[in-house]
């Protein structure tokens, strides 16, 4: 998952820097992640891993590391794969 | 404290506003256009001494610009852009007899390069980027613009077509910073002094949608935006009347402005409702000027 959300993050994420260099707790604004940007990249997590980001994740803080995007979607996969 | 239609009422009632049958697009008296320019003028007694360019663009803005901008990807709801008639004989033909049939005629309207501006600042960015790279100092600048949101509301502070002042400042994060520090200072006082009951608090703009709810949660935990809010409608959704935002380098990477080292500028703004203000005034003080607390007219008239 996490080389998933990697490849997702080099194309939405306009990141000057190769997403390769950083490591999963480096810090994405830090490293050039716009707030347009993340919004783009939550989009296409969507759309990947077929979920929802609840309000509660919809900021900053979900979208800061690759650990903590990796947290998030890992949460919402489980939650939908026990609804179904 | 909740009377939205009556405050409006009142304000048609005592001649201040006139009614068009629209929701938010009103005429004005000349007492209401005295007060709005009193109000324009004290704003520059407040900011004249930064020597700010006076720049004015009418209502509209051109539309590639519009486009660049970024605004349809967060307000696309609010957009006001300028259609016309692009057909010939024929289609003018058509164009009459569904006028006269009550049906839709508005088939052949066209999207023409004008869009109406949103907020008074969109217009400046483009001019700021074709002047080339920002000096040492950055820049400043003080503009006025009717502008266009389409939320048509019965809140007579929430209107179609309003007037915005704005101060706008371009240069590094550290001099966008503190301009936006003394215009928090500054809007207390100037609204202490017309004897308005106010608080000022972080905001977010009215993004569009699921994506949006997450710019407003950036915005807000980023202290982007603030607001200095009025009692107008109500006390528990008090009125925005002036606001005070840091676009980081949104704009300045959105149009390619480059500060004298060679940075990527920042840029931030506030921004006075003109109409806000005044509605704030006739709601608080009485819709009789004549009438209104001496100090208040002092301020004002002088």
């Amino acid at each position: 998952m996490s080389a998933d959300i990697r490849t997702l993050l080099a194309s939405h994420g306009g990141l000057p820097v190769d997403v390769a260099t950083l490591a999963d707790d480096a810090d994405l604004y830090g490293a050039g992640l716009s707030s347009f940007a993340s919004v783009q990249l939550m989009l296409a997590l969507e759309d990947t891993f077929e979920i929802e980001f609840p309000d509660r994740m919809l900021n900053r803080r979900t979208f800061a590391s690759i650990r903590s995007i990796t947290d998030a979607v890992t949460e919402l996969v489980a939650e939908r794969e026990a609804a179904a | 404290m909740k009377e939205t239609t009556s405050l409006l009422n009142r304000l048609f009632d005592s001649g201040i506003l006139f009614s068009t049958g629209i929701d938010g697009l009103y005429g004005r008296s000349g007492v209401f256009e005295d007060v709005i320019a009193r109000f324009d003028a004290l704003v520059t007694a407040f900011g004249g001494e930064d020597k700010a360019e006076v720049v004015r663009f009418p209502p509209a803005m051109n539309r590639a610009h519009f486009e660049r901008s970024g605004y349809l990807k967060s307000f696309p709801q609010l957009a006001g852009t300028v259609h016309s008639f692009c057909g010939d004989d024929h289609g003018h033909a058509q164009l009459m007899e569904c006028l006269a049939a009550g049906e839709d005629w508005t088939g052949q309207q066209k999207a023409t390069d004008v869009v109406l501006t949103p907020a008074a600042c969109y217009p400046l960015y483009p001019l700021i980027a074709n002047r080339g790279v920002l000096k040492p100092e950055g820049a400043l600048f003080d503009l006025q613009s009717y502008c266009f949101r389409h939320e048509p509301s019965v809140e007579p502070t929430r209107m179609q077509l309003f007037r915005m002042r704005e101060y706008v400042r371009a240069g590094t994060p550290d001099q966008v910073v503190a301009f936006r520090a003394d215009w928090l200072e500054r809007g207390g006082k100037l609204i202490e002094m017309l004897e308005l009951p106010f608080h000022v608090d972080v905001a977010n703009d009215p993004f569009f949608g699921r994506a949006g709810r997450m710019m407003k949660n950036n915005q807000r935990d980023q202290g982007l935006k603030f607001e200095l809010l009025v009692p107008v409608n109500s006390t528990e959704a008090p009125t925005a009347c002036l606001s005070f935002n840091y676009h980081q380098d949104h704009f300045g990477r959105t149009w390619g402005i480059e500060t004298a080292d060679g940075a990527v500028a920042h840029t931030a703004c506030v921004g006075f409702g003109l109409e806000r203000v005044a509605i704030a005034l006739f709601r608080h003080h009485g819709t009789d000027v004549q009438s209104w607390p001496s100090a208040v007219r002092k301020v004002l008239w002088g």
